[in-house]
């Protein structure tokens, strides 16, 4: 999967599922602070991922994803993994 | 002691999706029983049904507030949108006055099963996401529109069967009356979707009249075969009266009484003498006699057990009097855990347009049904003081005595 497919999908559901306003959305926005995604939120992108990606995240492999573009770098490293 | 009056009331039903609709519709003898040809597929026996569309609330509700909301939740945010709109209520009132909730709910299928689906599939809760937890609890309505609304008085889920809508309003009427709370949002919510009534169609208690489904319930009929599940939410704004009068709030009726009581027998088994106590305990409550009723909203659900001995006991206490009966399942079909909400909102619309509905397909009485006066056709009537009974699985009863307000 191209890293640019996978950017797509995330801003895709970021928008459609979790309803984050599109104008927000950019490679260095933070997760918490710009998107305002919560900890409930992550719990139902844990499902979304799974959906999307085929691979379910593990928490303890997230702690150092702040921003978008490293949440998508650490789905690409997932995705390229399998 | 303290009054207590119903200053707003909101619904979302299957014979209309407001006050305005609903009203004309009780008016009109108007059916919302329908066929839901998915439930045959599935294996229920009967596929009629209350037909209720799904609300949209996207737009409406930012999404974190609607994750955790199931079916039945969503018909109660905005049947208690309309009550709290009636009533001038808005959310700054409700940052600065603590207000409870008592809402009737005893069931959230959908959740439930879906989230057992996943679970047979994944084999990891991981997978279930955020909201499945807050939906499959039988509190999801109050845990939501408590959040929602942003209520920060007493709040729990009344689990009472069929009747409890109509507790929810006893209890909440109870802790107006002891001082305790000032408005308690008060109301009951059914789920309609395909999983939620299965183990109750396996009872067959369900109607199997699929060739006229607008003349499937036919309470106190004596060719009735069955009840037609059927659900939305109703919600009714109980309020102090001396509050109410303060804060200039319409004011649309009093609750005067509540009864109950508990059957102590077999757990599907309807009782006559424990129908009979909690009417009599309500008319008490209120103060009145038999003899002031002006209308009946009965419970009567068109099965043949339940209709027959709720008849005994109407003609044991009203046998004298003979007030005006009628039962709205006849339209709605059996709305189970909100029916005793939405009926009192019924009869409430009733008295304030000086009406009864009628209690449609009621052709031709049985033993018991011809002794009572029920109502056949809408009759134009001022009705002054009501009783709305409801009962349920387990044996709990419920009745409640409401009282014009001039």
């Amino acid at each position: 999967m191209k890293r640019e497919e996978i950017d797509e999908i995330v801003k895709k559901f970021l928008i459609e599922d979790l309803e984050v306003e599109e104008e927000t959305i950019a490679p260095d926005a933070s997760l918490k602070d710009d998107l305002n995604i919560d900890s409930l939120d992550f719990v139902d992108i844990v499902v979304i991922v799974e959906r999307n990606f085929g691979f379910k995240i593990q928490a303890e492999e997230m702690t150092d994803v702040q921003t978008l573009s490293q949440f998508c770098d650490y789905i690409e490293s997932k995705v390229e993994g399998n | 002691m303290k009054r207590v009056v119903i200053t707003g009331m909101g619904i979302y039903s299957c014979i209309g999706k407001n006050i305005e609709e609903v009203r004309n519709a009780l008016y009109e003898g108007k059916s919302g029983i329908g066929i839901d040809p998915a439930r045959k597929e599935y294996g229920y026996r009967s596929p009629l049904t209350g037909i209720v569309e799904r609300p949209v609330l996207k737009g409406l509700l930012d999404r974190r507030l609607r994750v955790g909301m199931a079916e039945e939740g969503e018909y109660a945010y905005l049947a208690t949108l309309e009550a709290f709109r009636m009533a001038g209520i808005d959310p700054d009132y409700l940052e600065k006055n603590e207000t409870g909730i008592f809402y009737g709910n005893d069931s959230s299928a959908k959740a439930v099963i879906e989230s057992n689906h996943i679970m047979e599939a994944k084999r990891d809760t991981a997978l279930l996401g955020s909201g499945a937890v807050f939906q499959s609890m039988n509190s999801t309505v109050t845990m939501n529109l408590s959040t929602i609304f942003k209520l920060r008085g007493v709040n729990m889920t009344i689990s009472a069967a069929c009747a409890s809508g109509s507790h929810s309003i006893g209890l909440g009427y109870m802790f107006i009356k002891q001082g305790l709370q000032d408005l308690v949002l008060c109301g009951g919510a059914q789920e309609t979707n395909l999983y939620s009534m299965a183990s109750f169609d396996a009872l067959n208690a369900f109607s199997v009249r699929t060739g006229e489904p607008a003349k499937a319930s036919r309470p106190f009929d004596a060719t009735r075969d069955g009840l037609i599940p059927s659900g939305g939410a109703a919600s009714l704004l109980l309020e102090d009266y001396e509050h109410a009068l303060k804060r200039g709030a319409p004011i649309l009726a009093e609750v005067a009484g509540y009864g109950f009581s508990s059957n102590g027998k077999q757990i599907s088994q309807p009782s006559d003498e424990g129908c009979f106590i909690a009417m009599e305990r309500a008319l008490k409550d209120a103060g009145v006699a038999p003899s002031d009723i002006d209308y009946v909203n009965a419970h009567a659900t068109s099965t043949p057990q339940g209709d027959m001995f709720e008849a005994i006991a109407l003609d044991a206490l009203f046998g004298k009097s003979r007030p005006l009966i009628s039962s709205t399942k006849s339209m709605t079909g059996h709305e189970c855990w909100m029916a005793g909400a939405s009926e009192v909102l019924y009869s409430v619309l009733m008295m304030q347009n000086a009406f009864v509905a009628p209690n449609i397909n009621f052709e031709q009485p049985d033993e018991y049904s011809c002794k009572l006066n029920i109502a056949t056709q809408t009759i134009e009537k001022e009705i002054n003081l009501l009783l709305s009974n409801s009962f349920g699985f387990g044996g709990t009863n419920s009745a409640l005595v409401i009282r014009k307000m001039n």
